[in-house]
């Protein structure tokens, strides 16, 4: 492969590492270790999020109700452990209303025939309306003392915290299914060509389901980690998440029609918004103006993207 | 494995598409359909395909009657249905494209590229052809494409093969190698339905020809005993010699003349004039640079160099605006892509071009749109029982007069038309050759590129014959005849 090939491939990839040196020689603390581990606990979240609107976007649909799905699956996990559940058993059970909250998503846009941006975006206020009817509006705090739940947010494995280890065992599985199984591969004929997969008999609306599921589940995930991390269900928590994700996808050069994309793009894009938001805090930018470059980073990224094809 | 189709009958609501049609297919035979767009051939082929149900009549496969429920169930008995519309994934590998749906797994549920590389690898060698296998579908030919739908229903193995217009967007070279092709499924002993508006393709890779007219089948025979003039006169209840009209207004004074078109690798020294009322064919094989020099000329893509005089004026043409303002249409070759907006109402692609001349203040008069539309639409024939519907809807050759009757309505002084009348049926062919020389009567100037020869003979007053970007000769339609124009095109003389 010659050179102008592998650049082509792994553009973002080099932003990334471009970004991640200039941020160092900046300011040097960006590298201690410990801000390293701190990043890479805060891009858990997004990351997490965005593989499963990878998979969506894939399908050549788009899901803006991911943090409304993350809060109202924290804020029902909070009160259930507040009731007594096992800590541990109320992380399952953010994941499964996550995906149940996910599915209704899936069903409303294949079966009720909804524009997938209408009806996420509809069920992104009714998600975050249950949210603060449900907690009248108020955190849900002083969930549990139990160590391994609080660990789930807080702790550390083999020196590296446990949202990133989540994070990277489920990228590890999706990124299994997405390019190793026929599931993974039909997630991308959906997307390419709707139409003709229509016709090849692929049971289109199955795809699309799981898809949203997916990400419902992985939403629930990043609510649980929230959760342990503040051991407390915030009913306004993953506002704005939904743009995040967007950003991160697109950033890992998946295409928004649809059908081409890669989950790998999406783990440096997630990457990339991480270390802008961590870098320009460390920097001392001001957090008005980290939204600006946030932006021109993201418009930067799709004008090469384009310049490039 | 012999297929029987027996009195199928099928209506769309009120509309009766198919009559009572039979149709029998052997194994090993190439059997042409042949028949104007309407006349039910590819309502007939999705009956046998699973996607429509008849009302009436039987499907038999070996003597058993099937009711296949959808094109999968359909697929299962053998039966592969190649759409004009190639059914690919562009955003996927052609190794994907081949086993997307019948993947191969190993024991841990993983797909197995390797051995599906393999299978596919030896059946690309057993019919002679080589495929991409890892380029993105969508970066390969259309003929690439189209092989590799064949591939693929190959590996199901496929014992019916139903392709409809398959050369339609192919070059010269791999209409060549699809009829190889056909030739190994032939000795491999797959029957095909091979649906054609090209009597010479026909004629020459086919063994038996069906003809369809109205929702009939009108005859069915082998090819060395069915004519030309036979087969039209089945198709269109008329015959041959009266197919091109007769052109009868001569071409008056020069109007316009290109001089010194030039773009490096694409065309050079491009010279030519167009008279008043006259039709300029322009021939060449696919790939010449004649479409090229048409696009230049009216601004849609960019020249080196290059000047156009217009009743004797310099025009500055830089933009599509700058043509259709001196008086130029242009009718490109891409019907659906850049020829209309398919989501559009007949009424609203007509009016599109003009739509300015009807806002009084900024405001439509939308009773003015609907007499111009409907004066125009009268004018063309175009065939649809109201305006407001969708110009997706509607068949080819109507679709193809909406496109003419939207620059007609800007009343140009020439008309640039490049394949005015590809994939469209007899009939409709008929009345644009016609609606062509009405044009001419009046005054407009038409250049038309055609890959269709004896259009262009029984059309053209003047014919200009492109060879590799340069203009190889000059014929007057008098002198001209198919083998001069073809060793024109190819370089000889």
């Amino acid at each position: 492969m010659d050179v102008k090939a592998i650049i082509k491939k792994s553009g973002s990839l080099i932003g990334l590492v471009v970004l991640f040196v200039v941020i160092a020689c900046l300011n040097s603390s960006f590298i201690d270790p410990g801000n390293l581990k701190n990043l890479l606990r805060q891009v858990s979240i997004n990351a997490l999020i965005s593989f499963g609107m990878t998979f969506v976007i894939l399908t050549g649909g788009i899901d803006l109700s991911v943090g409304s799905i993350l809060a109202l699956s924290s804020a029902l996990m909070g009160s259930f452990i507040v009731g007594g559940l096992d800590p541990i058993l109320g992380i399952v059970l953010a994941c499964l209303i996550g995906a149940a909250l996910g599915a209704v998503n899936g069903l409303v846009i294949t079966y009720g025939k909804v524009a997938p941006f209408i009806a996420t975006l509809a069920t992104m206020t009714i998600f975050r309306g249950m949210t603060l009817v449900y907690t009248n509006g108020n955190p849900i705090s002083g969930l549990t003392e139990n160590e391994a739940f609080l660990n789930f947010g807080q702790g550390y494995f083999l020196e590296l915290p446990v949202p990133a280890v989540m994070m990277l065992i489920m990228f590890g599985i999706l990124y299994f299914i997405l390019h190793k199984t026929p599931l993974g591969r039909k997630t991308y004929a959906v997307g390419g060509n709707e139409k003709v997969s229509y016709i090849a008999g692929i049971k289109i609306n199955r795809i699309k389901i799981f898809a949203y599921t997916i990400t419902g589940m992985l939403c629930g995930m990043a609510g649980a980690i929230l959760t342990s991390r503040l051991n407390s269900a915030q009913p306004t928590a993953g506002t704005g998440y939904e743009l995040d994700a967007i950003a991160a996808v697109v950033l890992g050069g998946t295409s928004l029609s649809g059908g081409k994309g890669r989950i790998v793009g999406t783990l440096v894009g997630a990457l990339i918004i991480g270390t802008l938001n961590n870098g320009l805090n460390i920097l001392n930018v001001s957090s008005f103006y980290q939204q600006v470059v946030k932006g021109i980073v993201i418009l930067l990224a799709v004008l090469m993207d384009r310049k490039k094809s | 494995m012999e297929i029987e189709l027996r009195n199928i009958h099928k209506a769309f609501g009120s509309n009766e598409v198919l009559k009572g049609v039979n149709l029998k297919l052997k194994s090993g035979e190439v059997h042409a359909l042949m028949g104007e767009n309407g006349a039910g051939k590819s309502t007939l082929m999705n009956i046998l395909t699973g996607l429509h149900k008849q009302d009436k009549g039987s499907v038999f496969v070996d003597g058993q009657e099937m009711h296949f429920k959808n094109p999968v169930d359909a697929e299962k008995y053998g039966i592969a249905f190649i759409h004009q519309e190639l059914n690919i994934w562009p955003n996927l590998s052609i190794l994907e494209n081949l086993f997307l749906m019948h993947s191969i797994t190993n024991k841990f549920g993983m797909l197995d590229f390797q051995k599906m590389r393999q299978i596919a690898e030896e059946k690309c060698r057993e019919i002679h052809i080589e495929l991409p296998l890892d380029m993105e579908a969508g970066e390969c030919s259309v003929g690439q494409q189209q092989m590799t739908e064949i591939v693929r229903n190959l590996l199901l193995d496929a014992k019916v093969v139903i392709m409809d217009e398959p050369t339609a967007a192919l070059t010269d070279r791999e209409t060549e190698k699809l009829f190889e092709v056909m030739k190994s499924l032939k000795k491999r002993g797959v029957a095909m339905v091979y649906i054609s508006h090209r009597m010479e393709e026909v004629f020459n890779n086919c063994d038996v020809i069906t003809v369809m007219r109205d929702g009939i089948s009108v005859d069915t025979r082998p090819v060395n005993e069915y004519g030309l003039d036979e087969i039209v006169r089945d198709m269109v209840g008329r015959s041959i010699t009266e197919f091109y009209p007769e052109r009868r207004n001569l071409p008056g004074e020069i109007i316009m003349e290109v001089k010194n078109f030039n773009q490096p690798g694409v065309f050079h020294d491009v010279n030519f004039n167009l008279k008043k009322g006259e039709i300029l064919g322009i021939a060449g094989l696919m790939g010449s640079g004649r479409t090229e020099i048409m696009r230049a000329i009216f601004g849609v893509d960019k020249c080196e160099s290059g000047e156009v005089f217009f009743k004797g004026q310099k025009l500055k043409i830089e933009k599509p605006e700058d043509a259709i303002k001196a008086g130029f249409g242009f009718i490109t070759e891409n019907r659906k892509t850049e020829g209309l907006i398919l989501d559009f109402s007949i009424m609203r692609n007509i009016a599109l071009p003009s739509i300015d001349e009807f806002a009084r203040k900024s405001i439509i008069d939308y009773k003015r749109v609907n007499e111009f539309s409907h004066g125009l639409a009268d004018k063309l024939g175009v065939k649809a029982h109201t305006l407001d519907l969708e110009a997706g809807a509607l068949s080819g050759g109507n679709q193809q007069k909406v496109v003419i009757a939207k620059w007609v309505g800007m009343n140009p002084d020439v008309i640039i038309m490049d394949e005015p009348t590809r994939g469209i049926d007899v009939g409709a062919k008929r009345d644009i050759y016609e609606l062509m020389n009405e044009l001419t009567a009046s005054g407009v100037s038409i250049i038309m590129v055609s890959s269709e020869l004896p259009e262009v003979l029984g059309m053209s007053d003047r014919i200009l014959v492109i060879h590799e970007g340069k203009i190889a000769g000059e014929l007057m339609s008098s002198e001209a005849t198919q083998e001069k124009i073809m060793s024109l095109a190819t370089g000889g003389l």
